[in-house]
Parts: structure tokens; C-alpha cells; sequence
């Protein structure tokens, strides 16, 4: 196999720009998708806790239905069929008018999906917490409200940061998924590098390095993050 | 003050309590005990509204507690609960704990809360420990804060579910000595669930015997050690005093 090494292809005008607006659009989607699946996971997860039957079931439903459909098929559905489903009017907007509606489909749907992930954690964080706990707090006179508030949240949250962890960084890898409708991201462009240049080789593994190196980023806030976390000796404590 | 009547409560299918009637006094401390299962930590549970019932009616200060209307929340910060495994909040400093409900239920500054809160735990005898965590603390410390912390919102009566059961047998009298004092000292109305027949006889008014959801026995204190009138109570206390 005679394949022309050239890893300064990387470096060069244009690839490199396209490299780094490509992470650019990775981080972009993946954060505005983290902020809409931690909010909106919460919520759901939360409502799984929560007395009301109604609402506990509309949150179950809401999770089976986002978290067994595959994550490829719902980019497809939110980018190409929910535009013909909402009505002519919004429809013509969401394809023409709305701003970037590659990267906020893919932003909407990564967000929803991962909601349902981020929604499974907290519930079961929440629902780790013995049930004398929250006795504890509706005793001294506190509302439901103020338990989840003061007590629920505060010890579940603690309890899940690891796995929420690797929910944030699934998020990173998932939206590479955005490039089947089009969002110009790493490995867009990196496949748009081996289009233009035949050095796939080079260009997949700068793709690669640069989803390597947010891990490790990520990994080392979040260790961080742990370990102020932490409760102090939670977990060895005496419960019978 | 503490007043039941008629109550009876299923679990699904399953009869826990049984046409229970009985009333605590102001001032008054009542030991509730019995085997295992027969429902005295429901009851218990009742009577602060942490747990519904089905038929019957329990006022506390003339609340009825099963009312629809009744605004729990504002009634259980009147009566302070004590849990078998303490039940500190992991994520909070002692202080922090005896803290919170003053901050949030009853709307004290910090300052205010704070010296409540000091106070306290010198009367538990735990002066100075407000910083510790709860899992840096033994069983009967955070047992005396967990009691700290319901004294802290300064309650008309006072509810404990097996306060000394996860103890180890070193710690149970530090716990029980606190109980005891504010019995005598502070004259505070007691509903107390234990086994501790030695704490019974000396600061109990009245014991109540339950067995199977039922109450088998209610008699003064005396009484009940002198001859307890059925054989489920008989049996119950030589098993208990064996040991
Ligand atoms: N949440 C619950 N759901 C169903 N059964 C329960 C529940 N809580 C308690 N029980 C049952 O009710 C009975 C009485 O329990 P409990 O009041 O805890 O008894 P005790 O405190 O006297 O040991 C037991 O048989 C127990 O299994
Ligand atoms: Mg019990």
C-alpha cells in the first residue's frame, strides 16, 4: 500500500480552520445539548419520585419513549419529519427561517434524548436515599418542596455525579451523530478533509485526538467536581 | 393533647392497626412497646401525619391530623419526632441540621438559629461538636443531636420511634438520660416507642402494650410491672426481661 503520509495537511489552510470550527460546533451542540438534557432530565427525573401517579407515569413515558428509540433515527425525526408533522406554517419556518436548523435540531434532539438518560440518574440517585430521610425532613415541618430542595436533590446529585459524568461525555461522542443531517462538526469535517485531500488517515486522527482530548478535559473537571462533592463519610455510616 | 380515637389502617390488604384508642396528656409520658411488626412504628407515624390512615380520627392540640384541610406541614413542626437510625441529614454539620428547619419552617435568622442551636447541643451534652458531620460522630451523639434538632423547634409534644434500638449497649444510656430529663425537667409530653423497660418504670406515666395492630394492654405504669392483665403482655416482658 503506497499512501502519502501527511500529517501537515492538518495544519494547513484551510483544513486546520475547518478542524477547529468543527470542535467549535462539537462543543456548541454538546453543551447547549447538556443544558437542555440536565434541566429538562431533572425535571423528569424529579417527577419519577414525586407522589402524584399522573405525573410519575407521563415521566416514565417520556423516558421509554426517548431512550429506546435509536439516537440516529430521532435526528432523522427531528430534523426531516417534524417539519412536515407541525403544520404548514411552522413547518416553512423551522426549514427556512430558523436559525441553523442543522445544529438546533441536532442541539433539540440530543438534548431530549440525553434528558432521558440524565432523568433515569436522578430518579435513581433520589430513589437511593432511604425513605426515612425524607420522613426526617416532612417532620420537622418541611413541605415537599423544601425536602427535595434541602434534602433529596442535594444527596441524590451527590450520589450520581460518576455517572452523570459519563453521561456528559457521551453527549460528546453522540453528537457526532449530528453529521447525518449535516452539522458541519469534528468529524464532518474531517471526513470533508479526506474528500478534499485523500488523507483520511491523517484527518480521522486528529477527529480522534481531539475527542481524546475533551475526555480527558472533561474528566479532570468532573474529578474535581467529585471530589468536592463528596459526603463526608457517606455511605460507611451506621444504617440498619 | 395527643388524642386517638377509633383509628384503623390497612396496607392494601393487610389490617396493621386495628380500632386503635388511647390519648397522652399534656405532660404526660406514655412507653409504647411489643413485639416486632405490631405496628407501633405505624401508630407512631400516624399521629404526625407521616403516614395515612383509613377510618378513625387522632387530633393533636385539637388538630385533627386526617383532616383535609389540616395544614401538616404547620402541625408537624409542632411535634418533634426522634427515628430508630437518627436520620441526620449526610450532606449537613450538625449544626447545619438543628439549623434547618429554624431557617426554613419557622423563619429564624441565622444568628437566632445559631445560638438555639449552641445551646442545645451543650444541653444534649454535645458542647462544641456543631461542626462535625454526622457520620464523624458515634451512634449515641448523633441520636442526641437528631433529639437537638426536634427540641429546636421548640415543640408541644414529643415522638420517639425505638430511639435506642441501633445503638450499641454503651451508648443507650446517654441517650435515654437526655430523654429522662426532659421528661422531669422540662415536664414535655412523650409518646416513646421503646423496649427500654428499665426507662418505662422510671419516667413512664402510662404503658401501652401492643401486639398483632392491637392494643392489648393501657395502664399506669405500676400496674403494668405489678400484673399485667393478659398472657401476649405476660409473655412479652419475661421474654424482654430476660435479657
Ligand atoms: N409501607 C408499608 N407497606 C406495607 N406494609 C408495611 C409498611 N410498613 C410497615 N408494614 C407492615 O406493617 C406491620 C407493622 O409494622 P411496624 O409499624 O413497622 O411495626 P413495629 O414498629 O411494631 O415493628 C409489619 O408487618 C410491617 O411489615
Ligand atoms: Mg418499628
Amino acid at each position: 500500500m503506497n499512501y502519502n503520509w501527511n500529517w501537515a495537511i492538518l495544519i494547513e489552510v484551510p483544513y486546520f480552520d475547518w478542524l477547529v470550527s468543527g470542535l467549535g460546533w462539537t462543543l456548541l451542540v454538546s453543551a447547549l445539548g447538556w443544558i437542555i438534557a440536565f434541566s429538562l432530565g431533572s425535571l423528569i427525573g424529579v417527577i419519577r419520585t414525586l407522589p402524584s401517579k399522573p405525573l410519575r407515569l407521563f415521566g416514565m413515558a417520556y423516558v421509554e419513549l426517548f431512550r429506546n428509540v435509536p439516537l440516529l433515527v430521532q435526528m432523522f425525526i427531528w430534523f426531516y419529519v417534524l417539519p412536515e408533522l407541525v403544520g404548514e406554517d411552522l413547518g416553512r419556518w423551522m426549514k427556512r427561517d430558523m436559525p441553523f436548523p442543522e445544529a438546533t435540531s441536532a442541539i433539540l434532539c440530543l438534548g431530549t434524548y440525553t434528558a432521558s438518560r440524565v432523568a433515569e440518574q436522578v430518579r435513581a440517585g433520589i430513589e437511593s436515599i432511604p425513605r426515612g430521610q425524607s420522613m426526617a425532613g416532612y417532620a420537622m415541618g418541611l413541605t415537599t418542596k423544601q425536602v427535595y430542595r434541602y434534602l433529596l436533590i442535594p444527596v441524590g446529585y451527590r450520589i450520581i455525579v460518576p455517572p452523570m459524568t459519563s453521561e456528559f461525555l457521551t453527549i460528546f461522542k453522540n453528537s457526532s451523530l449530528a453529521l447525518t443531517i449535516g452539522v458541519a462538526e469534528v468529524l464532518y469535517q474531517a471526513r470533508q478533509i479526506e474528500n478534499y485531500t485523500f488523507q483520511g488517515f491523517e484527518a480521522f486522527t486528529a477527529a480522534t485526538l481531539i475527542y481524546l482530548v475533551i475526555t480527558m478535559i472533561v474528566v479532570f473537571i468532573t474529578d474535581r467536581v467529585e471530589a468536592k462533592a463528596r459526603i463526608p463519610g457517606y455511605g460507611v455510616q451506621g444504617k440498619t | 393533647m395527643i388524642d386517638i380515637q377509633n383509628v384503623n389502617k390497612w396496607f392494601d390488604d393487610f389490617h396493621v392497626l386495628k380500632n386503635i384508642s388511647m390519648s397522652v396528656a399534656k405532660g404526660e409520658v406514655i412507653v409504647v412497646c411489643g413485639p416486632s411488626g405490631s405496628g407501633k412504628s405505624t401508630l407512631i407515624k400516624c399521629v404526625n401525619g407521616l403516614e395515612p390512615f383509613q377510618k378513625g380520627t387522632i387530633t393533636v392540640n385539637d388538630v385533627s391530623v386526617g383532616a383535609k384541610d389540616t395544614n401538616l406541614p404547620e402541625l408537624r413542626s409542632h411535634i418533634g419526632m426522634v427515628f430508630q437510625n437518627f436520620e441526620l441529614f449526610p450532606h449537613m454539620t450538625a449544626m447545619q441540621n438543628i439549623c434547618l428547619s429554624q431557617l426554613k419552617v419557622l423563619g429564624r435568622s441565622q444568628s437566632e438559629a445559631q445560638d438555639r442551636t449552641n445551646t442545645l447541643l451543650d444541653r444534649v451534652g454535645l458542647e462544641g461538636l456543631g461542626f462535625k458531620y454526622s457520620s464523624e460522630l458515634s451512634g449515641g451523639q448523633q441520636q442526641r443531636v437528631a433529639i437537638a434538632r426536634a427540641l429546636a423547634m421548640d415543640p408541644f409534644a414529643m415522638l420517639f420511634d425505638e430511639p435506642t434500638s441501633a445503638l450499641d449497649p454503651e451508648m443507650i444510656n446517654e441517650v435515654l438520660e437526655v430523654m429522662q430529663e426532659l421528661a422531669r425537667d422540662d415536664g414535655m409530653t412523650m409518646m416513646v416507642v421503646t423496649h427500654e423497660m428499665g426507662f418505662a418504670r422510671r419516667v413512664a406515666d402510662r404503658v401501652i402494650f401492643m401486639d398483632e395492630g392491637e392494643i392489648v394492654e393501657d395502664a399506669n405504669t405500676d400496674d403494668f410491672f405489678g400484673t399485667p392483665r393478659s398472657d401476649r403482655a405476660q409473655l412479652f416482658l419475661s421474654k424482654i426481661l430476660q435479657h
